[in-house]
């Protein structure tokens, strides 16, 4: 496999964070190290992490800073490869036949073809990312069809034959982690397990997210955010939720509330489960504010 | 093609790194070794914490082993001689936390049947060695049969079938193009059917010792035979042994669990430990639309509105929620105790759970149950 140490002239990985941060995404190092060696090594970038630490938008931000188009497939139990590969338009070519009588008719033209959205990367290669979200979600058949596509970055159709890629398309998987991937697939590619950015970090995620927040309100934000984490809670806040919180209460104080009632009422965005909500609500102005009882 | 030459002695540590890896149990292929010297090589490599990221980037520890691979890491580069966590604190054990009501008096155990012995407080960590093997009949034949016998549910793949709920539109069309244009038949599509999740949740406490050995090569049975498998262990600490489970010879599963497991025969804290299994969006999600098998007498010491509140939400999130207990053998078993009374609701059932054969039949029976 050709090693290109320089992609779209970045070469080396705290040039890479600083693309990242210019496209809105801070990236811890690990994280750029991983990336840099996905691209530069030409393997799929596999991003592990619990649900709203940023995994899809760090697919996002590279794709932005290559320049490349996203391509997102979303996997669900079930997918197949009508859905991720290709189609035959056959309503169109039973119309094209009808229509034609007796004369000839080229029914596996491009015009038939619907590509999905592996295809599609195949074909667009040098100015495709490929962002497959959620690999485990689908079930072990689409795995292992995958592995295939990720080994070989080639798709054979049997009317047409085989469609290979002039130039790989970047790809980038996330998962997260309701179900162990499958060791092959793991070894393909530069792996980064995506944690909860530190408190710093996230104020700062908070602040570029959010224009309209002001520094000590992301600061206070986090904070409490940090707090709910440490609950035991059935679905902790994201960092999503986090630059939500923060520009709900940014909203309600710009209209008179004051600042931890202004957190409490917007406590919506954050947690979002009933029993975590009954859970922390006796508590909740300790966890926003942070003082103990 | 290059001839076979000598590593270039640089790069021989990557190397040794990979097979110290392999040996330690981590699985790595040829590829991520070559993956992991090209890897240092693009990084400069700056300092050492460029190979330790081309490291966990190329090798991809699982997150859980990531504090041993860390050990290791530091034992090859930077010439640490620390013991290696073997299966240390990780996500996968937690401890349940201390019960706020520290002295409340266990409750008492029912007093026709003479299995349930006492609920304690005191947490007693011990390793535990396995009795000899028994019901070795009803594991045989359960293994022998579960492939076929295992509950199913209707999968969201789509298979062609003579008969079926969907048409098989790409099939009708692509005959038809070849047909030119004529729709003979009309082929189908049918759901397949996947074998549906079970999670199976083993008390350890003191009150259930008579009962564990048999349930844990219960569970290495069903954890060989099925393909959704998970399964945890409640004492004072939650503890997940799906991975050791794994492990296809049931001496050394059973081994290695004895090792992960710390409270055997201690105190029982079940509602806690049940919040905490529910409390951690992995383990949680497990359940979902799974079926629930709960191997425990049900004997809560203290309060027990943590526990009726942990049921509750288990209740909602599964398929099926059967608590199998020791104590039902006896054929005049009722619930008596307040905890079991105050969860009976919200339990699908109460089963016999004293013999590694009513288990069998139990779990083999759960397919010719309505979804």
């Amino acid at each position: 496999m050709p090693v290109n140490p320089t992609i779209s002239g970045i070469s080396n990985p705290p040039e890479l964070h600083e693309a990242l941060q210019g496209a809105q995404y801070l990236s811890d190092d690990g994280l750029s190290t991983s990336a840099y060696l996905a691209l530069a090594l030409g393997k799929p970038l596999l991003l592990e992490g619990a649900p709203g630490v940023g995994k899809t938008e760090a697919a996002k931000a590279l794709s932005s800073i290559l320049g490349r188009r996203l391509i997102r497939l979303q996997c669900y139990e079930g997918i197949d490869a009508g859905a991720a590969l290709y189609e035959w338009n056959y309503p169109r070519q039973m119309l094209a036949i009808r229509q034609a009588g007796d004369e000839y008719v080229n029914i596996y033209k491009d015009d038939f073809l619907i590509a999905r959205p592996m295809l599609d990367a195949l074909q667009s290669g040098g100015n495709a990312l490929l962002l497959i979200d959620e690999i485990d979600r689908s079930d072990h058949e689409f795995e292992a069809f995958l592995l295939e596509f990720l080994s070989d970055f080639q798709i054979s159709i049997p009317e047409r034959g085989t469609i290979r890629a002039d130039q790989r398309p970047v790809v980038v998987l996330t998962s997260n982690r309701t179900r162990e991937l499958h060791e092959a697939l793991r070894r393909r590619c530069v792996y980064h397990w995506i944690d909860y950015p530190d408190a710093l970090r996230e104020a700062e995620i908070v602040m570029m997210r959010a224009s309209s927040v002001a520094r000590d309100t992301a600061d206070r934000v986090v904070a409490a955010v940090g707090r709910l984490r440490a609950e035991p809670l059935t679905k902790p806040p994201g960092v999503a939720e986090t630059v939500e919180w923060a520009e709900a209460a940014t909203l309600l104080q710009s209209q008179g509330a004051q600042w931890p009632d202004a957190f409490r009422r917007a406590i919506g965005v954050a947690l979002k489960d009933q029993d975590d909500l009954n859970f922390v609500h006796d508590r909740l102005d300790q966890l926003i504010t942070g003082t103990a009882a | 093609m290059t001839i076979t030459q000598p590593l270039p002695r640089a790069a021989e540590p990557f190397v040794e790194f990979a097979s110290l890896l392999r040996e330690n149990g981590f699985s790595v292929a040829p590829e991520q070794t070559m993956g992991f010297i090209e890897a240092v090589g693009l990084l400069g490599p700056r300092d050492m914490n460029d190979i330790l990221q081309a490291g966990r980037a190329m090798f991809a520890p699982p997150p859980d082993r990531r504090p041993e691979f860390d050990a290791l890491f530091r034992m090859k580069f930077l010439g640490q001689s620390i013991p290696v966590p073997a299966s240390g604190p990780d996500e996968d054990e937690l401890l349940v936390g201390e019960e706020a009501a520290g002295d409340s008096e266990p409750p008492e155990p029912d007093e026709i049947n003479e299995a349930g012995g006492e609920a304690t407080g005191n947490e007693i960590l011990s390793r535990r060695q396995f009795a000899g093997v028994d019901e070795i009949e009803a594991l045989r034949r359960f293994r022998r049969v579960a492939p076929e016998r295992l509950p199913v549910r209707k999968s969201y793949r789509r298979a062609a079938a003579n008969k079926g709920d969907g048409w098989n539109m790409r099939k009708v069309f692509r005959q038809a193009v070849q047909r030119d244009g004529e729709v003979i038949e009309l082929p189908k599509l049918k759901r397949k059917l996947r074998q549906r999740r079970i999670v199976l949740l083993i008390d350890v406490s003191g009150s259930m010792k008579d009962q564990t050995d048999s349930y844990l090569r219960f569970a290495h049975a069903l954890a060989q035979a099925g393909q959704r498998i998970e399964i945890f262990t409640l004492g004072t600490r939650l503890t997940r042994i799906t991975r050791a489970m794994k492990v296809r010879n049931r001496a050394q599963a059973l081994n290695l669990v004895s090792g992960i497991v710390a409270d055997w025969d201690g105190g029982t804290r079940l509602g806690v430990a049940l919040q905490a299994f529910l409390n951690i969006p992995r383990f949680a999600g497990f359940t979902r639309g799974a079926a629930v098998l709960a191997l425990s007498d049900g004997l809560e010491r203290g309060d027990h509105a943590t526990l009726v509140d942990a049921v509750e939400k288990l209740s909602r999130l599964s398929w099926k929620l059967i608590w199998l207990t020791p104590l039902a053998g006896d054929a005049g078993y009722r619930p008596e105790t307040a905890a079991m009374q105050a969860i009976a609701p919200y339990l699908d059932s109460i089963e016999d759970g004293s013999s590694v054969a009513a288990l069998c039949e139990r779990v083999l029976s759960l397919r010719q149950e309505a979804a």
